[in-house]
């Protein structure tokens, strides 16, 4: 390998965690569709399963597949590795279920996916996980909002749907300082805007069904671990420092300095809750990744001129992307954020609920669906789809409104998205 | 488990079994900026396969306290001690990198107490350039991002260490970066600059290799751009050593953990 530094990233991008399959000469990343993997003879197997050797056993737990997503994921992050999920949401519940058990508590940021919300609100509740929803902007209340049993600090990237700025250095000093780790959804961001790691992040979870795939074909999800934080050093967290009654009284912390909370959610998470990912599905994300630098750079570029054109017509009350100075996290958004602000962003539309719905009818290059980071032109009201569920008052936390729009911009020829938003736009008129 | 040595606390990975000193014990030794976490699968099979292990963790390394050793002599005295708190008569002793030049300079001290010796990804001299010992001076944590790349030859080695999904660019970098933060956080003092200070320094290779007694192995990587093969010549054969070589890089543990394992299981037999 040659340089004193890694690779870039559009190299780690194609080539981490692959080469060309050493029996059978295949370049591109083989589907291993298989649940189980022989074992050379009795010691091996169980070799394998006491962990005394690295290598797959069944599909839920490890694949070679995935693991080359892994490694891709955890490449581009900057991380020690990561865990393949069955969705975003799974990696969400793998990373919470790892490090907190019932009486644990959590710090939310308020502007998150209205399923991580739900999530955290309602049915971890259940379990015995609490948590406390902070303004992402609230500095002083995300430090007051930590309790004794407070386990984790969470917020996005870029926060759904508002779009404001995580201050992650800021937050992450402060989750550093009572001892606790700061998990980032990077979702709308992808480690081509945005390396969460080096502003201090320790665990970075993605919905790999958006950017990363980009295609709208799959669901999937990862985890990645910075093997930065010292779960041992903290005192906090038992399950990575103490001995695991269900891994033979393993001490994860004593087994990898830096491995110890995805060894612990790879033999426990994965291998009881059971949300692992199809190697099919890995394989069509790491298509996805491999064109990741230049579709995550269409896509802001295409952003921006459609955020231009939208900030400047009459129907159009406010545009909330953080690139505009009128935007709250303008100044954050400059700061770690250079190479743009993603793709999916909201505006609100002046004039009645009718005309949004007529305006949204009317669109015809732009999807009408509940998704985003596709390769084609999304767009959803989402006071009655992904954020239905949050009362007034959430959805007034969050920053949405009855007359919101939800966009997210594909890859398409932005002079036809611009005429697409035109001609939506006059239908919406003349429905008034 | 933690021992006491001159007072200090002293950490070593038992590879997930209550230690056992009645049992031939295998001691591991890390190299520079690593910690015992280098040996894990290691361990853990010798462990379960009837022998008590120590994968130490060198005075000023993640969970052993005290400053490090000024140098190979002093912390191969560390490791006689050491044994001696675990109650061990006698140990193989494995090496890695640093490590191999303290296991080394250990069969030499107490001959009588060590029953193999395996080097791996070794050199003598273990010189330092003097670019990278001005980096880890003026700048550690780029003399880090050098050393890591110098140390991994590939970005795809299979099936990852210590199991899939692992990073090994990442978790290598992660661990040496945590290493160096908690010796400046404790102690005060640039561990890198002390370690590699403490390679370039040693000396004593050629006079050590002629008071071992015991059988040597040498474990190379063959795409080691860290200690290159070509730089063992003189101490293998002043160590009448075997030498094995495998299709990895300067982290052979990580890159080539099966190799490895069948290397160790064949020359500690």
């Amino acid at each position: 390998m040659p340089g004193s530094s890694d690779p870039g990233f559009d190299t780690l991008a194609l080539h981490a965690g692959a080469a060309p399959d050493p029996s059978t000469g295949a370049r591109a990343v083989p589907i291993h569709l298989s649940t189980s993997f022989v074992f050379e003879n009795s010691e091996h197997a169980a070799s394998l399963f006491n962990m005394e050797r690295s290598g797959h056993v069944y599909s839920r737990i490890s694949n070679p597949t995935n693991a080359v997503f892994e490694e891709r994921v955890a490449a581009l992050e900057g991380g020690a590795g990561a865990i393949a999920t069955a969705s975003g949401q799974a990696a969400l519940h793998l990373a919470i279920s790892t490090i907190a058990g019932a009486g644990s508590h959590i710090v939310a940021s308020t502007a998150l996916y209205g399923g991580s919300h739900n999530l955290l609100s309602y049915t971890l509740a259940r379990f015995g996980i609490t948590t406390t929803f902070v303004k992402p902007a609230d500095i002083d209340g995300w430090r007051a909002a930590i309790q004794p049993n407070t386990r984790l600090l969470f917020g996005e990237t870029l926060g759904n749907p508002g779009l404001d700025v995580l201050d992650i250095p800021t937050i992450a000093a402060i989750a550093h300082d009572a001892s606790l780790p700061l998990l980032v959804d990077s979702t709308f961001t992808t480690p081509w805007l945005m390396k969460p790691f080096e502003h201090g992040a320790d665990l970075i979870f993605h919905s790999a069904t958006k950017f990363l795939s980009g295609h709208g074909t799959v669901i999937g999800g990862v985890l990645v671990d910075s093997g930065a934080f010292d779960w041992q050093a903290s005192g906090r967290f038992p399950e990575l420092s103490q001995p695991y009654g269900g891994f033979h009284g393993m001490v994860f912390s004593d087994e990898s300095t830096v491995g110890a909370f995805l060894l612990r959610a790879r033999r426990e998470g994965l291998r009881d809750f059971g949300a692992c990912m199809s190697p099919h599905t890995a394989w069509l994300i790491l298509q996805g990744i491999e064109t990741l630098p230049l579709r995550m750079a269409r896509h802001v570029e295409n952003t921006r001129k459609v955020v231009a054109f939208l900030a400047a017509h009459a129907m159009v009350a406010g545009v909330g992307y953080p690139e505009l100075e009128s935007h709250t996290s303008h100044a954050l958004a400059r700061k770690l954020l250079p190479r743009g602000c993603g793709s999916v962003f909201s505006f609100d539309l002046k004039g009645s609920r009718r005309q949004g719905q007529a305006f949204i009818e009317a669109l015809k290059i732009f999807s009408h669906l509940a998704n985003v980071g596709d390769c084609r032109s999304l767009v959803i009201h989402p006071a009655s789809t992904t954020h239905f569920r949050m009362d007034d008052a959430a959805l007034v936390a969050a920053g949405i409104t009855p007359g919101t729009i939800r966009l997210s911009i594909g890859l398409e020829d932005p002079d036809d998205l611009i005429d697409d938003l035109k001609r939506a736009f006059k239908v919406a008129e003349r429905a008034a | 488990m933690n021992w006491t040595v001159d007072g200090h606390e002293a950490y070593a990975y038992s590879g997930g079994k209550v230690f056992d000193p009645a049992l031939p014990c295998v001691v591991f030794v890390h190299g520079a900026l690593h910690d015992h976490s280098v040996w894990t699968l290691l361990a853990r099979w010798f462990a379960h396969h009837g022998h008590a292990v120590l994968a130490v963790d060198l005075p000023g390394h993640s969970q052993s306290a005290g400053p490090p050793r000024a140098s190979v002599e002093s912390t191969a005295d560390w490791l006689l001690a050491l044994l001696d708190a675990a109650g061990v008569q006698q140990a193989a002793v494995v090496g890695h990198s640093m490590g191999s030049l303290i296991a080394l300079e250990t069969a030499a001290r107490a001959p009588e107490r060590v029953t193999r010796l395996v080097m791996m990804a070794t050199a003598y001299p273990m010189k330092v350039s003097d670019a990278l010992m001005g980096t880890a001076r003026e700048a550690p944590l780029q003399a880090i991002e050098m050393v890591n790349v110098f140390s991994l030859s590939s970005t795809a080695a299979k099936p990852s260490y210590p199991g899939p999904g692992m990073w090994l660019h990442g978790s290598n970098r992660a661990l040496m970066r945590r290493t160096q933060a908690l010796a400046q956080a404790r102690l005060g003092i640039n561990l890198f600059e002390h370690d590699f200070g403490v390679c370039d320094r040693y000396a004593n290779g050629l006079q050590a290799a002629a008071a071992v007694r015991c059988p040597v192995t040498l474990l190379l990587g063959g795409r080691d751009q860290m200690t290159t093969p070509k730089n063992t010549r003189e101490i293998a054969a002043a160590l009448k050593a075997e030498v094995v070589t495998l299709a990895a890089g300067h982290s052979l543990m990580a890159e080539a953990p099966d190799g490895v394992l069948g290397a160790l299981r064949g020359a500690l037999a």
